[in-house]
């Protein structure tokens, strides 16, 4: 049984322009310690399918179909008090800009100890500083007391994040979700962000879902691959299949647009825009700027199994990359 | 003491001269008020009493702000009113920004319904003219400390709703607030814990611009005659009785008319200072 699984999972807002439908049905699987990222353009429901995960989409006017199951339970019909007792327990989340993240009116102490009361860790807070020391000292950091006794805005980028990963992991949660960890940081920061993550993740077991554009971060962090356009996963794959033969048009135009280091040739842009989701295309949503679109691609595609865990969601699964 | 004069907070308030002449100005009166009793050079003035040879006496060495057409000390009476007009503008701060703030919460986090039936309650409060509505409220019930307290209230508590919804409108979607749902928070803590910390700067530099606005309005329902009665000191009745007496007799509205004025400008310079030290706008 998987740990974290989505089946067919619809998001859609109702607004003035009509019923903007953004997630069209996603499915994926997180196995347990397992570390997968999804990956895609800008406003492709990356987030949004997280946030669906944690069901932050409550107080707004989304409309949820399908089902995330979580361990085996079924997430989307639970109370908001079930909600609680799994957020932060056994979910664990970290965000895109870590000085946002953190409340400015209280120091890192009074936050991180909160947290790890509330994980019902400790009940004292003796004894959650304590605890919060040592997951400190975890993460790398030569002095808690001092993170602990600061304030948010006195924490540099690279320390901020730290102690959200600390937040996120230290009531030890079974899944850990990263949207877009770090990218709020440079480059140096990002990278000792998602060494840290690692480290931590192996250690306590947990499985990560990490959201990001980056492909780069999808190569060197994750072990498997979910391809995302416009609110479905067009492709899945484990990190090395992925690289060297992706299958779906669109994996291999997202592969073709990255920056290289090299400096021979500029990437080759996707051309067009994410479609407009109270108007998306019909059938295969990346059908308008795919340079292999055919008349049937106005059905819905088929997902085609490759085998080993790969699977595309393409009329021409087997096109000649 | 040592540490508040040191801190970064005091420093920022302190670059206005201004500010910290409102702030002295707030404690020396509101000390004023609390030993008026032992102070006051005529407290047995502030109640019935008549002296018919002192009548419309000039400010002096005996009666510094002069006496009125009985013959009672003005000063003395100014600094009894004082007491009230502290006192009502602190209770009506203490009901109307609890309730404000504790609806404006709501609407702003929940919205849907609750959204629309509080803050559409607050357009109907907040369409009538608050002097209109607290003359109205004040000509229905009996003139005493209470009720005026509970009239200016009721006109009141919507402006912290406004001010609060707002702030949570925009403050629930910041990160900290995700970050505290995703680990478990509840919404009451979620409410008291994260959002309203984060509304404290703008809540205190409205409530100090609040106070002189209270005391203003205190003092116009005493001009009209429905403040505090007779013989208890109201500064609003005592301007608007010694009119009469205008102009030879100017010290009878002159004296309670600097004081009102005095107190206004203290807390308006005090809310100044606050909102530069703070960096909120109101």
């Amino acid at each position: 049984m998987a740990l974290l699984e989505t089946t067919d999972l619809h998001v859609r807002f109702e607004l003035f322009e009509g019923m903007s439908h953004v997630l069209n049905g996603v499915n994926l699987k997180v196995e347990r310690g397992e570390r997968v990222a999804v990956v895609g353009e800008s406003g492709c429901g990356k987030s949004l399918t997280a946030r669906a995960v944690l069901g932050l989409l409550r107080h707004t006017n989304a409309q949820i179909d399908g089902s995330v199951r979580f361990d085996g339970s079924e997430l989307l019909s639970l109370s908001e008090r079930g909600w609680r007792s799994i957020r932060g327990r056994r979910i664990g989340m970290i965000f895109q800009d870590p000085t946002a993240a953190l409340n400015p009116t209280f120091t890192v102490g009074d936050q991180l100890f909160k947290v790890i009361i509330r994980g019902g860790r400790a009940r004292t807070k003796r004894r959650a500083r304590e605890i919060a020391r040592e997951a400190l000292r975890h993460t790398a950091i030569a002095d808690p007391d001092r993170v602990l006794n600061a304030y948010p805005f006195q924490l540099s980028g690279g320390l901020a994040q730290r102690v959200l990963i600390t937040m996120a992991l230290v009531n030890e949660p079974e899944l850990v979700l990263a949207d877009e960890p770090g990218s709020a940081l440079d480059v140096t920061v990002q990278e000792q962000t998602l060494r840290l993550m690692r480290a931590l993740g192996d250690e306590l077991g947990a499985a990560v879902l990490i959201i990001t554009h980056n492909l780069g971060v999808v190569r060197e962090f994750a072990q498997r691959v979910y391809v995302m356009y416009a609110g479905s996963i067009v492709e899945e794959a484990d990190v090395d299949t992925l690289f060297h033969a992706p299958r779906h048009p669109y994996t291999r135009a997202l592969l073709e647009a990255v920056p290289r280091l090299t400096g021979e040739m500029l990437p080759q842009p996707i051309e067009g825009v994410v479609p407009d989701y109270t108007a998306a295309p019909v059938g295969c949503r990346f059908h308008p700027r795919c340079p292999h679109a055919q008349p049937a691609c106005q059905e819905p595609p088929p997902v085609v199994d490759l085998g080993g865990g790969h699977r595309v969601a393409c009329v021409l699964p087997e096109a000649a990359p | 003491m040592r540490r508040l004069f040191r801190s970064r907070a005091w420093y920022k308030f302190s670059r206005s001269w201004l500010s910290v002449a409102g702030l002295a100005t707030i404690l020396v009166i509101a000390l004023v008020t609390v030993v008026a009793p032992l102070i006051a050079p005529f407290p047995e003035h502030v109640g019935i009493f008549v002296d018919f040879r002192n009548t419309e006496q000039p400010p002096g060495w005996l009666y510094f702000f002069g006496t009125d057409d009985n013959g009672r000390d003005i000063f003395t009476r100014v600094l009894y009113a004082y007491r009230v007009s502290f006192a009502v503008g602190l209770l009506v701060l203490a009901i109307a920004v609890p309730v404000g703030v504790i609806l404006g919460l709501l609407a702003g986090y929940y919205g849907g319904l609750v959204d629309t039936v509080i803050m559409r309650t607050t357009d109907v409060f907040l369409a009538l003219p608050p002097l209109v509505l607290a003359m109205a409220i004040m000509g229905y019930l009996q003139p005493s400390l209470f009720n005026i307290m509970l009239a200016i209230s009721v006109m009141w508590w919507p402006w912290y709703t406004r001010l609060i919804y707002n702030l949570t409108r925009s403050l629930r979607h910041e990160g900290y607030v995700q970050a505290a749902k995703v680990s478990g928070a509840s919404d009451l803590h979620i409410l008291l814990k994260e959002i309203l910390p984060n509304c404290v700067p703008s809540l205190l530099t409205k409530m100090a611009f609040d106070m002189s606005f209270v005391i203003l309005m205190i003092a116009a329902l005493g001009f009209v005659g429905l403040g505090m009665q007779p013989p208890t000191p109201d500064l609003g009745r005592m301007v608007a009785e010694g009119v009469r007496f205008m102009p030879f007799d100017w010290w009878m509205s002159v004296f309670p008319g600097l004081a009102i004025l005095i107190l206004v400008l203290a807390f308006n310079l005090f809310g100044d200072g606050l909102r530069d030290m703070l960096d909120v706008d109101v």
